[in-house]
């Protein structure tokens, strides 16, 4: 046992005991049933799982979302840069409030944000709380006689610009002259107060139709045109909207909104379904006490993102600061709109650029087939080796298991994601590191082939392998580097597996595989080696 | 002990223009299938679009499926059936950028086969959408990727041996990566982020493969102080062959497990791979060190030119 010696297997004690440390925190949370793992309030689990190896939203299931803030929306004298940082802030409240375990919020570029939502269920449900703007307004509805007034006018003008739209949006050819009237249901007797009925199919071309023209250059310039948020049930049963003509000035903003949450029996008439009752700021008490006294036996709708979410008629003046939306909700909907009202409006619309949802089962799918394929293809390869290499494939299998541990650990210290492209790149580094025994025993063979002793024929091997992995290494290496820099998601997760185990095969290779030998010929003269 | 392959004399070199013939050939069968079909497949990833997967609980028609999606404004769709007939892939081109909080296609689509098949119920598989210029984002940074890597591996190389190794290695390495791209164009398959991905893991085990022959001439070389030729190249090639047939036994035999267990997400991954690390071998050999050869060759050439026309002037 010479001092290099030692020194060599201290390092190695030291790297196992770090790695053992790496991933200590992954084999107690993994150790634990799921329920209690994912649990997103219990302060152990949550440290242990900032510590873990964390799977990618390709083997666990979930949600990434890429959103662009539409920068056309915002005041011409606002900062991007503010605007996507409130809009980050917002999201984060809302997505906290809705209960994901680990939501990752990122700035992205300048005008982006990247929301993961690692293992989650209603996929519907989260693009509805993250995209809302939430921009609550409320505004009196147009009287009927006016509002009749506003539709006969768009009418007019759409029917002598028919000749322009599109096929399409003209169901057939009746419909040129009232192009707008003709899809209405009960018009123009408009016998639902304040807005005019469409059923849900008509809705459909009805917005097309509308959405194909500037409809606010065609109507008066305090009015507007808004439709009900949810499909309703008329009294015959059909399902449609009901389209309000507004005006087009707000009377109040969600700014005067302190506070909302969900609550049974707002509405006298279904005391059982959902609603959300909204409690306003001072400022906003005395607006709406003012509000609703000089409108009284009107209507006022409440408008969230330009879509009417109930239009409650004004029966008396409220001084007490409270509003509410009553509607056709779900429990589900009503605590959503709840969040999104107390999380207040994103500063300015956003976009989906970007969504990728895995679900678990496939996930798991996922997650089966590839740790199926590695444990298979290590077998073959362990059997490989040592059928052609005998004993010193065994010492390849080794260095091998030790690169793979040495990976796992590398990548639990960095915070890393395993991602099937991940599972891939540890393929390709056990396959770089038979490679890296091949080279050196190849060598070996043929030094002992030439005559040499087997001490001589073994130093020759190493040295001679050496750079020649090394280079090969590298340049590997050279790759998966710019695979990160370039790469996202699946892609950094392989280039970051790739990456560690290049580094980690060129130390288990070549070090560890040449002390496991100097420890075989330090015991005793050797004459024959089993290669 | 157990060996292949000791003491092989196969004169590699000789067969090098053949090997030049045929890899134009594949090349410029890559590019013919390429110009007939309109270039590549691109997945969603780059080309932007709409790809959903659902398994049902029963099976159902795929013409069944795209008269219910058809009906609903989803006509264009790609639909290719699996696990016979339950679960679906619906691929639909360039779709707009959606307002958020809006109903997710997946949904949409849902509704729509519910309302065709009454009482059916489907499990998400997945879902992607890439806006289109998301999509061309990623097309020009997997471009970008690809380009880099290569221009770096080249600069490595040329520091590490000299320039004609580093041409030689670089020219093998772009001809891997175009006839991989060839046997993607034959074999109709997609162009994703993996694929890119696959591409340049195949840029790194090929240039591993140059290197460990370069490395060899490079020490022949040292034994015998003079210019690598045909003789000393073929030399090397046969000493590493050994090792370059069990490294690419091996390597294939993992990639086959991965191809046959690894699921439907990672198969057109492992299959680049699989064609790249194929290709690559026969590179090595052929390509990578038969240009370095005509490189060292040419250079001879100048020189006793040079040499015979300074023998002339002093004449």
């Amino acid at each position: 046992m010479n001092k290099s010696y030692q020194w060599k297997l201290l390092l190695l004690v030291l790297l196992v005991a770090l790695s053992i440390y790496a991933l200590l925190p992954t084999f107690q949370l993994y150790g634990r049933p799921e329920a209690e793992r994912n649990d997103p309030r219990d302060p152990v689990q949550r440290e242990l799982r900032g510590k873990a190896l964390k799977l990618g939203l390709d083997l666990r299931g979930g949600m990434h979302l890429a959103l662009e803030l539409d920068k056309s929306k915002l005041p011409s004298d606002a900062s991007v840069r503010d605007a996507v940082d409130r809009a980050m802030e917002i999201l984060r409240n809302r997505i906290d409030q809705f209960g994901v375990a680990e939501p990752l919020i990122q700035r992205q570029g300048e005008d982006r944000i990247l929301v993961q939502l690692p293992g989650l269920l209603d996929k519907h449900r989260a693009v509805q709380l993250i995209g809302q703007t939430a921009q609550l307004e409320f505004k009196l509805v147009k009287q009927a006689s006016e509002s009749r007034q506003v539709i006969d006018r768009i009418n007019r003008a759409l029917a002598g610009r028919s000749a322009d739209l599109p096929d399409s949006l003209l169901a057939d050819s009746l419909m040129v002259a009232n192009p707008v009237t003709d899809l209405l249901f009960d018009y123009p007797d408009m016998s639902r107060f304040g807005g005019v009925r469409v059923l849900e199919n008509d809705y459909l071309k009805l917005r097309a139709l509308l959405e194909s023209v500037n409809v606010d250059s065609l109507i008066p310039r305090d009015a507007s045109i808004g439709f009900s948020a949810q499909p309703e049930i008329f009294d015959q049963g059909q399902t449609g909207r009901v389209l309000y003509v507004l005006s087009r000035r707000a009377e109040m903003t969600g700014e005067a909104v302190s506070n909302a949450i969900m609550r049974f029996g707002l509405d006298p008439r279904a005391p059982n379904t959902p609603g959300v009752s909204m409690t306003l700021t001072n400022k906003g008490a005395n607006l709406f006490r003012k509000i609703t006294g000089a409108n009284i036996g009107r209507q006022l709708a409440i408008v969230l993102d330009d879509k009417v979410a109930s239009a409650p008629v004004i029966r008396d003046r409220i001084p007490t600061g409270q509003a509410q939306i009553t509607g056709t909700f779900t429990d589900a909907e009503a605590k959503d709109l709840a969040i999104i009202l107390r999380a207040g409006a994103l500063p300015a619309p956003v976009k989906v650029v970007e969504e990728r949802t895995v679900g678990p089962s496939l996930g798991h799918d996922s997650v089966a087939g590839g740790m199926r394929a590695g444990i298979v293809g290590a077998l073959v390869v362990i059997a490989f080796m040592l059928f052609y290499y005998r004993g010193s494939g065994l010492v390849a299998i080794i260095c091998m298991a030790l690169n793979v541990f040495f990976l796992f650990a590398g990548l639990a210290a960095l915070r890393g994601t395993l991602t099937m492209p991940g599972i891939a790149g540890i393929v390709l580094t056990v396959g770089m590191a038979m490679d890296a025994s091949i080279l050196i025993f190849e060598r070996i063979r043929e030094e002992l082939r030439a005559g040499k002793t087997v001490r001589l024929a073994i130093d020759n091997g190493f040295d001679r392998a050496w750079r020649t992995i090394l280079d090969a290494n590298l340049t590997t290496l050279i790759s998966a580097i710019v695979l990160f820099r370039f790469g996202t998601g699946p892609i950094k997760g392989f280039a970051i597996t790739l990456g560690i185990g290049l580094i980690a095969n060129i130390y288990t290779a070549v070090f560890v595989a040449r002390m496991i030998f100097g420890a075989l010929l330090a015991r005793r003269n050797v004459r024959s080696l089993s290669i | 002990m157990f060996q292949i392959l000791v003491g092989s004399k196969i004169p590699f070199m000789k067969y090098r223009r053949h090997a030049y013939i045929l890899s134009a050939l594949i090349i410029l069968a890559g590019a013919a299938s390429l110009i007939v079909k309109g270039g590549f497949r691109l997945g969603v990833d780059f080309a932007g679009g709409i790809l959903v997967e659902y398994r049902f609980d029963r099976v159902i028609q795929a013409d069944d499926l795209r008269a219910a999606l058809s009906g609903g404004g989803w006509a264009g769709a790609e639909i290719q059936a699996s696990e016979g007939g339950r679960t679906f892939l619906i691929r639909i081109p360039v779709p707009d950028e959606r307002q958020a909080g809006e109903q997710s296609p997946s949904a949409q689509m849902l509704r729509l086969v519910k309302e065709k098949v009454p009482g059916i119920e489907g499990e998400l598989l997945r879902e992607e959408f890439v806006g289109p210029r998301v999509g061309r984002e990623l097309r020009g940074k997997a471009f970008w990727a690809v380009l880099i890597s290569l221009l770096l591996i080249l600069t490595y190389v040329t520091i590490r041996y000299e320039f004609k190794y580093g041409l030689g290695g670089i020219i093998a390495l772009a001809h891997d990566v175009l006839v991989v791209m060839a046997f993607l164009s034959f074999m109709n398959k997609e162009i994703t982020i993996p694929v890119i991905a696959a591409l340049l893991t195949v840029a790194g085990y090929s240039i591993n493969d140059k290197i460990v022959v370069f490395d060899r001439v490079r020490e022949r070389k040292k034994g015998s102080g003079r210019q690598a030729d045909a003789a000393m190249i073929d030399m090397s090639l046969n000493q590493t062959l050994s090792r370059t047939i069990i490294t690419g036994v091996c390597v294939i035999l993992t990639l086959e497990t991965l191809l046959l267990m690894g699921g439907a997400v990672i198969h057109d991954f492992a299959f680049a791979i699989l064609v790249g690390v194929l290709v690559g071998t026969y590179s090595s050999i052929f390509i990578g060190s038969g240009i370095s050869l005509d490189l060292i060759l040419a250079a001879e050439d100048r020189r006793l030119e040079r040499e015979e026309r300074a023998a002339k002037l002093k004449a």
